[in-house]
C-alpha cells in the first residue's frame, strides 16, 4: 500500500474540486472494492476523497421516474418498496449482489464503478493492460474462466463484474453526473467503455466527475422485469452469466423489450438484436429458445471461458421463460 | 455435594471456551500485546525459478519508521541443523526452505527480503519499494504425469510406498466379467482457515518467545531450535487458540524463522502476519493429484481386482507424499490389489496435509469408481459395499480393533431415506431440478502418540489440567475437560484445561485426529496418579477421616472420597484443608502399546448426499447430507456432530467449488484470495446431519475413542459426485464439479 492523503468532504462541490485537479485523488464511498485494491497494491491514489458525508442517499419517486441517490447503500435500495414493486429487476440484482455486509456498506454509485475481477488485474505481480497500460494481457491465454466472451479486445478481456448496472441497462436508466463544468446525464448503457486499445479507461467519466444519482424513467418502470444470475455458489459470488430482462407486454405479446447480460462481457451488455426478435411476438417456449440461441452471437470465447457461450444462451432463455411464468 | 454427579463424558457439553471466543477474550497468536513490537512485511519472489541477481533496498530504507531490511545479502547465517529424526509433519525427503540464506529461487512467492518497521503500513509500503531483479531459469510448472518419480526411501518408510501388490491384480482385472476404469483429478486445494498465520517473536537475550499459530507448540520449538542452533530450553512457544488450520499449522513454516530472524536483527520484538494471498505460497496446500482406478468384479459384485495409481504434486526442494492409496488397499475385501504412487516435482511451495490428507483424495477416486462399478453391475451402491465388506485390514493382515461400518450403512441409509432412490439416473425431479442421491464410504485410520499431562487439584475443590496440546476448533478444550471431570469425579465447571504452551507437559501434534486418544488418555492417567497420591496421603494422616484404610476401601466420586460400603462423602476441600495442602499435583503419561502391531484401528462412516442440479444451467446445490459414523466412544456428541458437519462443509467445497487456478507461465496460483478461491458460504449449506453408531474401542486406547476430524471430510465429496451422476447421468471425474462440466 502506498501512503495516501485522506480527506472527508461534505459537498459535491468540494469533492469535485479535489479530484478535478488531476493530482491523483480518487473518491471512496463504501470502500468495499477500493480498500481491497489498495491493500493489494492494485490501485495507488495519492489522495482518497471520502464522500460519505454527501447526503445523496434517498430513493424518490417523481412524476416521470425514480431517482436513486448515488450514496444510497445497496441494501437500502434493494429493500425499497418502490424499487421492489416497480423495477424488480433492480431489486433482485441488488439482493443477489455480494453479501449482506457488503450491501450494507457499498453505494450504488460506487457499485457501478466496481473494477473487474480478472485474476491478473487483481494480482499486482503479473502484467495487466488495465492496471499497467502496455504491460500485456496474460488472461488471453491464461486462467480466463471468469473473463468476457463479448466486447473483448486483443488487450483485455476482463469481464464487467457487477449486477446493478446490467439491471439498470434493462430499464433505460441514466446516471446523473456532476463535474467541474456542470451537470450532465449519461445512459448506464454508455457509461462504460469497451476496452479497445485503452482498457485502463473503464468509463466515460472525466476527472472530477461525480455520479450524484441514478434515474429510472417511469416508462421503463412500468414494464415487467426480471433478473437471473447464474453462479458457482449460491450467494456471495459474481455472475458466470446473468440476464436482466424488461418487457412491456400486452397480454402475452411483447411490445417492448430490453435484454442486458452480465458476467460475460467487458461492460454491461445489451442484446439489441435479441430485443428486436422479441418485439411484437408472443412470449412462449419457442420464442425464448430462439432468443436464447442468438444471445451469444458475436462471442469470442478464449479457452476456459468457452462454456459461457452455452451458459449465456440458456441463461437468457431461462430468464425469458421465468418472466413469462413459463419456467 | 451428595447428589451423585452424572458422567460428563457422553454429554453434549457446550464449548467451554465458547464464551471467551464470542466475547473476544480468547487471545490468538497475533493478538498478544508485546511491548516494543515492530511489524514485518515480506518481499516475495515473482519468478518460479532462478536466482536473485540484485536487490535494491535503498528506497525502502528511506521510508520513515523502517528499522531493517533483511535479505540473503545481510542476513545472519543460520545453522539449520538437521533433526536426528524428522517429525512426521515435515516432508520426509529434501530440505526445508532456508530463508535468506542464499540467492536461489525455488518458487514464485518465496520470501527474498523482509522489511521491519514501526507500523505495518510503513513496512508494507517499504516492501513495495524494494526492487528485485532475477536471473530466471526454466521452471517446472506443469503437472506432467510423465515426469512422475517414485517416492524416496524416507516416504516408503513413512507408509507411502511406490508400489504394493497382493495377488495378481492385472490378470484378475483382465479376466473380470465386469470392470470399470477411469482417470480422476483433484486440483490443488488450500486450507483457507479464517485466522491467517501469524508469528510474534521476542528475544530476551538468548531466550526466544514465539507467539505462533501452530498445531504443535513442542515441534515448533524443536524446529526453531534446530534452525538457529540453540537449545530447545531457551525457546518458549505460546499458542492458546488457533482460528482454524485444517493442517496448515502442523509444521513450522519459513515465516516463523523470518519472525525470529528479523527480531534478532532488529533487536526488538517482530510480528509477521501473512496476507491472504501470501498464505497461498507461504504455507502448504492439498496437492494436485491425478488417479487411475481400475476395478474388476464378478457379476454378483464380488471384487476381484483393484488397481489404483496416483500422481501427486510436490515441490522442487522437498518431497511431500501422502497415503493417497491406503483406501485402495484396505477399504474393501479383494484378493488382488495393486497400487502405484508417483510424485511430480514442480517449482511451487511444498504441499502439506490438509484435512483427511491422502485418504480424502484416495477415497474421492476410489468411491467414485465403486459407484461406477455399481452402475456397471446394475447393483445398489450400498449393496455393493456390503458385498465387499472388509472383515479385516487385508493390507496389514490384521483384525480391526473395532468396526461398526455395517451399522453405519444401515442407519445412515435409513435416516436418509435411501430406499426412496429410483436407481435410474435422471429419474427424479422436483421444481424443474434434477434430484440425485449418492453415497460413499468414509474411513480414516485411528492413531495415537505419546502424550503427557499434569493435573492439579486445589483446596477450593477445582482442578487445573495442563498439556501442550492445541485446539484448532474441534473442541479439545471441552472434551478434555469432560474426561478430566469424570476422572477426578468433579463437575465440568470445576475443571479448567490449559493448552498451547511449551512450558506445559509434552503433547503430540494436534493433527491426524489423534488428540483425544493421545492427550485424553494422558489426562486420565494424570488424574489417576493424582488421586492415588491423595489416597496415600489421606490414609496416612492419622487424624484424617480415612486413617488406616486400604486404597481399595476408598471410592473417589462426586467431588471427594467416600468409604466403600457406606459413610459420609468427604470433599476434596475438606481433605486438602485437613492436610494443610493448598494443592496436589499428578503427572501422567500415555503411549500406544503393542495393539497397533496386533490390530488395525480405523474410524468409519457411511455418507449419503442429495443434490439438486439445474438441467440447463449446470448448477449443483447440495440439498442435504447424512453421515453415520463409527468414531468409537463419543465423548461429546455436540462437538463431534459439529466436527462431522464441518467436514461436510469442507467437502462441499472439495466436490463443487475449490480449486487453485494455476498459471504455468508464472508458476503461480492466480486466484489467491477468498473472492476467487471459492469455499462454501452459508447458503450452500442446507441440511447436514451426523449420527453416531454405538461403538467403543478399548483395544485401541483406554478411553475407547477413535478420532473424528479427518473422517468428517472423507467420503463426502464422492457421495456428492455420485449424487450428481444419479441426478444427471453425467459422470464428472475432474473435480470440482463446476457448472460448465454439466452443460
Amino acid at each position: 500500500m502506498v501512503p495516501f492523503a485522506y480527506i472527508a468532504v461534505a459537498t459535491p462541490e468540494a469533492a469535485i474540486r479535489r479530484t478535478a485537479e488531476g493530482r491523483g485523488a480518487e473518491y471512496v464511498a463504501g470502500g468495499t472494492d477500493m480498500v481491497q485494491l489498495l491493500q493489494e497494491g492494485v490501485r495507488a491514489p495519492l489522495e482518497l476523497v471520502d464522500i460519505n458525508g454527501i447526503a445523496f442517499d434517498d430513493v424518490s419517486i417523481a412524476i416521470d421516474g425514480i431517482r436513486i441517490g448515488a450514496m444510497a447503500r445497496l441494501a437500502d435500495v434493494a429493500d425499497d418498496p418502490a424499487i421492489r414493486e416497480r423495477v424488480p429487476v433492480v431489486s433482485s440484482a441488488l439482493q443477489e449482489s455480494a453479501s449482506p455486509q457488503v450491501r450494507n456498506m457499498a453505494t450504488v454509485g460506487g457499485n457501478l464503478l466496481q473494477r473487474t475481477r480478472c485474476l491478473y488485474f487483481r494480482d499486482a505481480t503479473t502484467p495487466c493492460n488495465r492496471r499497467v497500460p502496455g504491460s500485456g494481457c496474460p488472461a488471453l491465454e491464461g486462467q480466463n474462466r471468469i473473463n468476457a466472451i463479448l466486447g473483448g479486445s486483443p488487450r483485455c478481456i476482463a469481464a464487467y463484474p457487477g449486477d446493478l448496472a446490467v439491471a439498470l441497462v434493462a430499464v433505460d436508466a441514466e446516471v446523473l453526473v456532476a463535474g467541474p463544468t456542470g451537470e450532465r446525464t449519461i445512459t448506464v448503457e454508455n457509461l462504460h467503455r469497451l476496452p479497445g486499445d485503452a482498457p485502463h479507461l473503464e468509463t466515460v467519466l472525466e476527472p472530477g466527475d461525480l455520479i450524484t444519482a441514478i434515474w429510472i424513467p417511469l416508462a421503463a418502470a412500468g414494464r415487467r422485469s426480471h433478473y437471473l444470475k447464474v453462479r458457482d455458489r449460491t450467494t456471495f459470488e459474481w455472475a458466470l452469466a446473468s440476464a436482466a430482462v424488461s418487457l412491456g407486454m400486452n397480454g402475452d405479446t411483447i411490445l417492448e423489450a430490453r435484454v442486458a447480460v452480465g458476467g460475460v462481457a467487458t461492460k454491461p451488455w445489451r442484446l439489441r438484436h435479441v430485443e428486436e426478435m422479441l418485439v411484437d411476438r408472443r412470449l412462449d417456449h419457442a420464442l425464448a429458445r430462439a432468443a436464447g440461441e442468438r444471445a451469444a452471437d458475436g462471442a469470442e470465447p478464449r479457452g476456459r471461458n468457452a462454456f459461457k457461450v452455452t451458459l449465456l444462451r440458456r441463461t437468457v432463455e431461462r430468464a425469458l421463460l421465468q418472466i413469462g411464468g413459463l419456467a | 455435594m451428595n447428589v451423585p454427579l452424572a458422567k460428563a463424558v457422553g454429554q453434549p457439553v457446550s464449548r467451554v471456551d465458547g464464551p471467551r471466543k464470542v466475547t473476544g477474550h480468547a487471545r490468538y497468536a497475533g493478538e498478544f500485546d508485546v511491548p516494543g513490537m515492530l511489524h514485518a512485511a515480506l518481499v516475495l519472489s515473482t519468478v518460479p525459478k532462478g536466482a536473485v541477481a540484485a536487490i535494491d533496498g535503498e528506497a525502502a530504507r528511506q521510508v520513515p519508521g523502517v528499522h531493517v531490511l533483511v535479505t540473503h545479502e545481510n542476513a545472519p547465517r543460520l545453522p539449520y541443523r538437521r533433526m536426528a529424526q524428522r517429525p512426521q509433519v515435515d516432508a520426509q525427503s529434501g530440505d526445508q526452505l532456508q530463508v535468506f540464506q542464499g540467492p536461489e529461487i525455488h518458487f514464485n512467492g518465496q520470501p527474498v527480503a523482509v522489511v521491519v518497521a514501526e507500523t505495518l503500513e510503513q513496512a508494507v509500503h517499504a516492501a513495495s519499494l524494494v526492487t528485485v531483479t532475477y536471473e530466471e531459469e526454466e521452471a517446472s510448472t506443469t503437472f506432467d504425469i510423465d515426469r512422475g518419480k517414485p517416492p524416496s526411501s524416507g516416504n516408503e518408510k513413512a507408509g507411502r510406498p511406490a508400489e504394493t501388490s497382493m495377488g495378481d491384480a492385472d490378470a484378475a482385472f483382465a479376466a473380470a466379467p465386469v470392470k470399470v476404469e477411469a482417470i480422476y483429478t483433484q486440483p490443488r486445494e488450500h486450507h483457507n482457515a479464517i485466522e491467517p498465520h501469524v508469528t510474534i517473536a521476542r528475544w530476551d537475550g538468548d531466550v526466544l518467545t514465539l507467539y505462533d499459530k501452530t498445531q504443535w507448540v513442542d515441534n515448533d520449538r524443536k524446529e526453531i531450535a534446530h534452525v538457529f542452533g540453540i537449545p530447545e530450553e531457551s525457546i518458549r512457544v505460546v499458542s492458546p487458540f488457533v482460528g482454524g488450520a485444517f493442517g496448515s499449522a502442523l509444521r513450522t513454516w519459513p515465516h516463523v524463522t523470518v519472525a525470529a530472524l528479523a527480531a534478532k536483527v532488529a533487536g526488538r520484538p517482530v510480528r509477521v502476519e501473512l496476507t491472504r494471498r501470501e498464505l497461498y505460497t507461504s504455507v502448504g496446500f492439498r496437492p494436485h493429484t491425478v488417479q487411475r482406478v481400475a476395478l474388476g468384479a464378478e457379476r454378483d459384485g464380488t471384487l476381484t481386482a483393484i488397481i489404483q495409481e496416483a500422481w501427486g504434486q510436490t515441490s522442487a526442494y522437498e518431497e511431500y507424499a501422502e497415503v493417497t492409496l491406503d483406501p485402495a488397499r484396505n477399504t474393501y475385501a479383494c484378493p488382488n490389489v495393486r497400487t502405484r504412487y508417483r510424485l511430480i516435482e514442480m517449482n511451487t511451495n511444498s504441499p502439506c496435509p490438509m484435512r483427511g490428507p491422502g485418504v480424502a483424495t484416495g477415497l474421492l477416486a476410489h468411491e467414485t469408481a465403486m459407484d461406477e462399478l455399481a452402475v456397471a453391475l446394475g447393483m445398489d451402491p450400498v449393496e455393493l459395499r456390503l458385498r465387499n465388506y472388509a472383515e479385516k485390514d487385508q493390507h496389514k493382515d490384521l483384525p480391526w480393533s473395532s468396526k461398526a461400518l455395517r451399522e453405519c450403512y444401515r442407519i445412515g441409509a435409513e435416516r436418509f431415506g435411501w430406499s426412496g432412490r429410483q436407481p435410474e439416473p435422471r429419474s427424479m425431479r422436483e421444481d424443474g431440478q434434477l434430484i440425485g442421491f449418492g453415497m460413499a464410504t468414509a474411513a480414516y485410520p485411528a492413531h495415537r502418540s505419546e502424550a503427557s499431562a499434569e493435573a492439579t487439584l486445589f483446596s477450593d475443590g477445582t482442578a487445573l489440567i495442563r498439556s501442550a496440546a492445541s485446539d484448532m476448533g474441534p473442541g479439545t478444550y471441552t472434551s478434555i475437560t469432560q474426561v478430566a471431570a469424570d476422572a477426578l469425579g468433579l463437575p465440568v465447571e470445576a475443571v479448567r484445561f490449559e493448552l498451547g504452551d511449551t512450558d506445559m507437559p509434552f503433547a503430540p501434534v494436534h493433527g491426524g485426529s489423534i488428540t483425544l486418544a493421545s492427550v485424553g488418555t494422558a489426562v486420565e492417567a494424570a488424574c489417576r496418579v493424582l488421586l492415588e497420591d491423595l489416597s496415600n496421603v489421606v490414609r496416612a494422616d492419622p487424624d484424617g477421616p480415612f486413617a488406616n484404610l486400604s486404597a481399595d476401601d476408598l471410592e473417589w466420586r462426586d467431588g471427594g472420597a467416600v468409604r466403600r460400603g457406606g459413610g459420609e462423602l468427604v470433599t476434596f476441600e475438606t481433605l486438602l484443608r485437613g492436610l494443610r495442602l493448598d494443592r496436589i499435583v499428578g503427572q501422567g503419561d500415555s503411549a500406544p502399546g503393542d495393539e497397533s502391531k496386533t490390530y488395525s484401528s480405523c474410524a468409519f462412516g457411511a455418507v449419503f448426499a442429495e443434490v439438486r442440479v439445474d438441467p440447463d444451467l449446470g448448477t449443483v446445490r447440495v440439498h442435504r447430507i447424512v453421515g453415520a459414523y463409527d468414531i468409537g466412544r463419543v465423548v461429546n456428541p455436540k462437538t463431534a456432530h459439529s466436527q462431522c458437519i464441518g467436514g461436510m462443509v469442507g467437502a462441499i467445497g472439495m466436490a463443487l467449488l475449490e480449486q487453485a487456478e494455476w498459471d504455468e507461465r508464472f508458476g503461480r496460483v492466480m486466484n489467491g484470495n477468498l473472492a476467487e478461491y471459492l469455499v462454501p458460504v452459508c447458503a450452500d449449506v442446507r441440511e447436514l446431519d451426523a449420527l453416531f453408531v454405538e461403538s467403543e474401542d478399548r483395544i485401541f486406547n483406554p478411553l475407547g475413542v477413535k478420532g473424528v476430524a479427518e473422517l468428517g471430510i472423507c467420503g463426502v465429496a464422492p457421495a456428492i459426485g455420485n449424487a450428481v451422476y444419479h441426478a444427471t447421468g453425467r459422470r464428472i471425474r475432474d473435480f470440482p464439479i463446476l457448472p460448465e462440466k454439466l452443460l
